[in-house]
């Protein structure tokens, strides 16, 4: 893979999630019963760092839970290499909150749906909301983001690397070619 | 085909893949806590449960592990069915395998059977049982109800206590537990004890085998034996090798108690023992269906990373 551009540097991370922090406080019209849900494996501690900022601003820390959507893939009949099944922890009950969904590219989509599934198996959500840190657009199901970092137009032979600190060791967005 | 082709025995298998395992079993353990206990990984697939042998609570377990994972199951038993009429067990495989399922779990009087189904047929075979041989998710679910009380069996000191000579349990238990780094003891009367158990070390002493063990899994003793003449008495055995709270106590304070089940009560493990603090069973059974959800998984999801 060739390297092609670096999108977001450290500090246009955070300041694309302290934005993104507001505007779901705004859109759920304070903090009271929000609660956060990290999808494996870059969605956790963006959602960890999410809960600290809405925190900051509103004095109130959301509870953050864990998704793996591996047992709803809708490639598992076909697939080549084994997934792993990670860790699902939402010690918190999902009915009757709205619930954030943190992820942290959006591409097909079907990630996104497989979460939706999972989180409604798990309760009723009085609504969901979806947040990523980078759009890159070329959906292939009905599916949108709610809270977005950075839209980013790729093309599909482009691949969007997210490195965090907490799961890389490193922290910045680039972009490379396949 | 998954990662796993088969499970019949654990003949090649190395830590990493037992500890694999043993993770996706924890993974799926969490399902069974939720309210709704179901998830659609295993959509699509079909899986069998075809038990030449009666067995109750394995074949539930098994059939409940893969209809939580939403795959779709039918059942086989051997009595009262074609068997009976003369049907081989190849021609009762084969016809099975006309209908395209993707798991076979096979339950057999004879050892080596699932073995030849594994030759015979095209989806992926799980031993649940065959004759003296193997019971390897048995042994899956052991591991995992021992990992949780002792965290890791690195060093630790596992006693397998009855009728070893006639037990899969025992067997399987004494190939697996090893690969995770335990000891084990098995101990009975000589008449139950077999020539040689690999993985394990053999002895008629139980509180030798006792004596600061860190587990204690108590085998059924099967009363057909007496009849055998493996056996010189009901009464001997009990009063030489019935796992009581006084014996126990040569094991580690609070080692965990383990029975593969059904428990004989009172013959080879005093009662008040089974239902005290000390025992497992009840945690074995929930680890049962855990485990065999992973291995339902590991068969028939994608293939080996």
């Amino acid at each position: 893979m060739r390297f092609k551009a670096k999108v977001l540097e450290p500090a246009e991370i955070e300041r694309a999630l302290r934005r993104m922090a507001h505007e779901i406080i705004e859109k759920n019209k304070g903090a009271g019963d929000l609660a956060l849900v990290g999808i494996h494996t870059r969605g956790i501690p963006l959602a960890e760092r999410l809960a600290a900022l809405i925190e900051r601003f509103e004095g109130v820390r959301p509870p953050v839970g864990v998704l793996d959507i591996t047992l709803y893939r809708d490639d598992l009949s076909e697939i080549g290499v084994q997934p792993k099944v990670r860790e699902t922890r939402i010690p918190w009950d999902v009915t009757g909150r709205p619930v954030v969904l943190v992820d942290d590219v959006l591409f097909t989509g079907r990630t996104a749906r497989a979460a939706l599934d999972a989180l409604v198996d798990l309760g009723r959500p009085k609504r969901v909301y979806l947040a990523v840190l980078v759009d890159r657009g070329h959906r292939e199901l009905p599916i949108r983001a709610d809270f977005v970092g950075k839209n980013l137009p790729t093309s599909k032979s482009e691949v969007v690397k997210v490195k965090l600190r907490e799961t890389d060791g490193e922290e910045g967005v680039e972009l490379w070619e396949r | 085909m998954g990662a796993l082709a088969h499970l019949l025995d654990f003949a090649g298998w190395d830590r990493a893949r037992v500890e694999s395992l043993l993770e996706t079993a924890r993974m799926m353990e969490e399902v069974l806590e939720r309210p709704m206990k179901k998830v659609p990984a295993l959509k699509g697939f079909t899986v069998a449960t075809v038990f030449f042998e009666p067995s109750t609570r394995t074949k539930i377990s098994f059939e409940l592990a893969a209809r939580r994972m939403s795959a779709d199951v039918v059942g086989f038993s051997g009595a009262g069915s074609s068997l009976a009429k003369g049907e081989s067990f190849k021609d009762t495989l084969l016809t099975l395998q006309a209908m395209a399922l993707d798991a076979y779990v096979i339950r057999a009087p004879v050892a080596g059977m699932a073995h030849q189904a594994a030759r015979w047929l095209k989806g992926a075979v799980v031993n649940a049982g065959d004759g003296r041989r193997a019971h390897p998710t048995q042994a899956l679910l052991d591991a995992y109800t021992l990992l949780e009380e002792l965290e890791s069996l690195e060093g630790k000191k596992i006693a397998i206590v009855g009728d070893v000579a006639h037990s899969r349990v025992a067997r399987s238990n004494a190939e697996l537990l090893p690969l995770l780094g335990a000891e084990v003891w098995a101990a009975g009367p000589v008449g139950l004890l077999p020539e040689r158990l690999p993985g394990a070390r053999l002895t008629t002493d139980l509180d030798e085998a006792l004596s600061g063990a860190d587990a204690v899994m108590v085998l059924r003793l099967q009363r057909e034996r007496m009849d055998e003449g493996a056996l010189p008495s009901l009464r001997e055995y009990v009063a030489e090798y019935q796992v009581t709270r006084q014996r126990l106590d040569r094991a580690k304070p609070g080692a965990p108690l383990l029975h593969p089940g059904p428990m004989n009560r009172d013959v080879e493990l005093e009662g008040a023992l089974a239902d005290g603090p000390r025992s497992r069973v009840e945690r074995q059974v929930r680890a049962g269906e855990a485990v065999r959800m992973a291995v339902l998984y590991h068969l028939l999801v994608g293939r080996a990373a």
